[in-house]
């Protein structure tokens, strides 16, 4: 059975469409991506699955259970990390979670033993008993994981798990996700507008674009349908003698000259490119130079809609009307999303997602 | 998902206590304004003739239950209003998506907000001995905590339900300058509602508060407006309409 089943739904606020009749499901145990710029929906989508917005139109199931009808059953099934911190930073980390654990309807026993549990799993065993506001940002994301996990839920939602995370914390948070997937089977749906991180922990991704999901697939399928890596050199010499010997090749799908340099597109390029050279080497033409490009999701998101996830960020107002007043959902989104100075403060080490 | 859940409304009362605990500075910040009223009027006006005071009574002992009373509506209305300070810190989202009813969530900020706010209202009577103030008798104190309870839970439901109206703590000023305040001044704290003009007294009938404060000054120094059954009937009837209210309008925040 699905984890997740969600069809056609909608979310409207006043005269802004957030969310515009998605359709998706995910699978039991996987670790499902909703991939697109800030202000695609993703959030408002999230707030729709885990009960704190009602759809507009449309309906969806969470563990079997519907998320408008089934509300207790569906928050009794699921756990999530939001995109800030919803921490009591008074409390301790181990209050924090008895506080959650004591919500969620475990007796004493129970709670006590699941605590040290998570505790362990997210490596905070030793600062349980410090109020959380000494805790670092890594520190924070890693107990909300855990909390996130206390009541052994079927779905675990992570929204923008690694937003404002330095460069290694993030690593470290991607392996730990990892970790969880593999050692728990908990399925779990993440939001992200890092390329790079969609396609080190996805099973399969949803490319979301304004409001919209353009594409469901594995982020191998989905790069493969653009046809693999492409390898340009730049040369001289016998050009037809070298075209016609990479036409023998079957790891080369295709070989094309212009303007002097040669396109070959092919799987896995930074692993042919020693072939390459002694090829034309051999074909007796000279080389100027080689430049290897990688498909990657970005790659994707551009042939799927037009522009980079960045360009998207620029432009893209979806969510800015996100809020009426007493925002229960994300009042990140109030925030202009396009804004790109906010962007870069908020995310100073962005290992590259555009590799 | 029961509608009331016991060990949920713990769960809310405890961090409350936990959190009001912790802070020294938030329980002195929470006393020290009724603490500097009871001080300065209780002592500047302790000769002074006013208009419409019980001839027995001493002005510090008609002073000292309506300073209670005056704690009791801070405390308690921003204990209601801390919904709002946990919606600014994300905390809120993390109570909402829990499998708990939106009214075991109400039920259990009402037993923290009470809590805390009783915690400093039985400070401030304590604070007042030195100074003068003289119980009529210890059966007094049991009577008086019913009337504390009763106006405790008034006003987080009050909290709770203006909190539902707002979308951030910028609205916290103009709440405490136009309704906390006027509740105050309306409730016969600082002098009785009698001297006040015909016009506002009507306004001073329909203030929780008033009967709060008068039954208060009627168990512990035993001179109030109306009888005790009158102060505790109506008081009564506004925790219970103020839970309703507050319930209901908190139940409307979680389906925006």
């Amino acid at each position: 059975m699905d984890t997740i089943q969600v069809e056609n739904l909608r979310k409207e606020f006043e005269s802004v469409t957030a969310v515009d009749g998605v359709s998706f499901a995910v699978e039991e145990g996987e670790v499902f991506g909703l991939v697109g710029p800030n202000g695609a929906g993703k959030t408002t989508l999230i707030n729709m699955l885990v009960t704190l917005l009602n759809p507009t139109a449309g309906s969806a199931t969470v563990a079997g259970h519907d998320i408008v009808d089934e509300r207790g059953a569906v928050r009794d099934s699921l756990g999530i990390v939001f995109q800030e911190p919803a921490l009591d930073e008074e409390l301790t980390g181990a209050e924090n979670l008895a506080f959650h654990g004591r919500l969620y309807g475990m007796d004493a026993a129970t709670r006590r033993a699941r605590i040290d549990d998570v505790l362990d799993l997210v490596g905070l065993d030793a600062e349980r008993d410090d109020p959380v506001g000494t805790y670092s940002g890594g520190m924070k994301r890693r107990l909300e994981i855990g909390r996130g996990l206390l009541h052994r839920p079927d779905v675990l939602f992570l929204d923008e798990p690694t937003v404002g995370l330095d460069a290694r914390t993030r690593r470290d948070t991607w392996e730990y996700i990892q970790g969880l997937n593999d050692d728990s089977g908990v399925s779990i749906v993440l939001t992200t507008h890092y390329i790079e991180e969609a396609e080190r922990l996805c099973d399969r991704v949803a490319i979301v674009d304004e409001g919209e999901i353009v594409a469901v697939d594995t982020p191998a399928t989905l790069k493969g349908d653009l046809g693999g890596d492409v390898v340009t050199m730049d040369v001289s010499g016998p050009i037809d003698r070298l075209l016609d010997d990479l036409g023998t090749r079957r790891w080369v799908e295709e070989a094309t000259y212009s303007d002097g340099s040669v396109r070959v597109v092919l799987e896995r390029g930074e692993t042919r490119i020693a072939d390459l050279v002694r090829i034309a080497d051999d074909a007796g033409v000279t080389i100027d130079a080689v430049e290897h490009h990688e498909t990657s999701l970005e790659a994707v998101f551009l042939a799927l809609t037009g522009n980079t996830i960045a360009e998207s960020e620029g432009e893209t107002q979806a969510d800015t009307a996100d809020r009426p007043a007493v925002a229960v959902g994300d009042t990140v989104n109030g925030q202009p999303p396009g804004d790109p100075a906010e962007t870069a403060r908020s995310e100073p080490a962005d290992p590259g997602g555009q590799s | 998902m029961n509608r009331i859940d016991p060990q949920s409304i713990y769960a809310l009362w405890l961090r409350d206590v936990k959190r009001f605990l912790r802070t020294p500075s938030r329980i002195v910040g929470s006393i020290a304004l009724p603490l500097l009223f009871l001080l300065f009027l209780g002592t500047g006006f302790s000769g002074a003739a006013i208009p419409g005071l019980p001839e027995n009574v001493e002005y510090l002992q008609f002073l000292v239950p309506g300073m209670v009373g005056f704690t009791m509506l801070f405390g308690a209305s921003f204990a209601g209003m801390s919904i709002l300070s946990d919606q600014e810190v994300g905390f809120l989202k993390e109570i909402l998506v829990a499998p708990v009813s939106r009214t075991s969530i109400v039920l259990g900020r009402i037993a923290g907000g009470s809590t805390t706010a009783l915690v400093q209202a039985v400070l401030i009577l304590v604070l007042a001995i030195p100074l003068g103030f003289r119980p009529t008798g210890l059966l007094a104190l049991p009577l008086a905590a019913v009337f504390l309870v009763l106006i405790a839970v008034t006003f987080v439901g009050f909290g709770i339900a203006l909190a539902s109206q707002f979308s951030d703590t910028e609205g916290f000023g103009l709440i405490v300058n136009f309704v906390i305040f006027p509740l105050f001044f309306l409730s016969g704290a600082m002098f009785p509602i009698a001297s006040l003009p015909d016009v506002i007294q009507p306004l001073a009938y329909l203030n929780p508060l008033t009967y709060g404060v008068d039954g208060l000054r009627a168990v512990l120094v035993g001179s109030a407006a109306r009888s005790v059954a009158i102060d505790a009937g109506a008081l009564l009837a506004s925790s219970i309409v103020m839970v309703q209210l507050g319930a209901a309008l908190f139940e409307r925040v979680e389906s925006v």
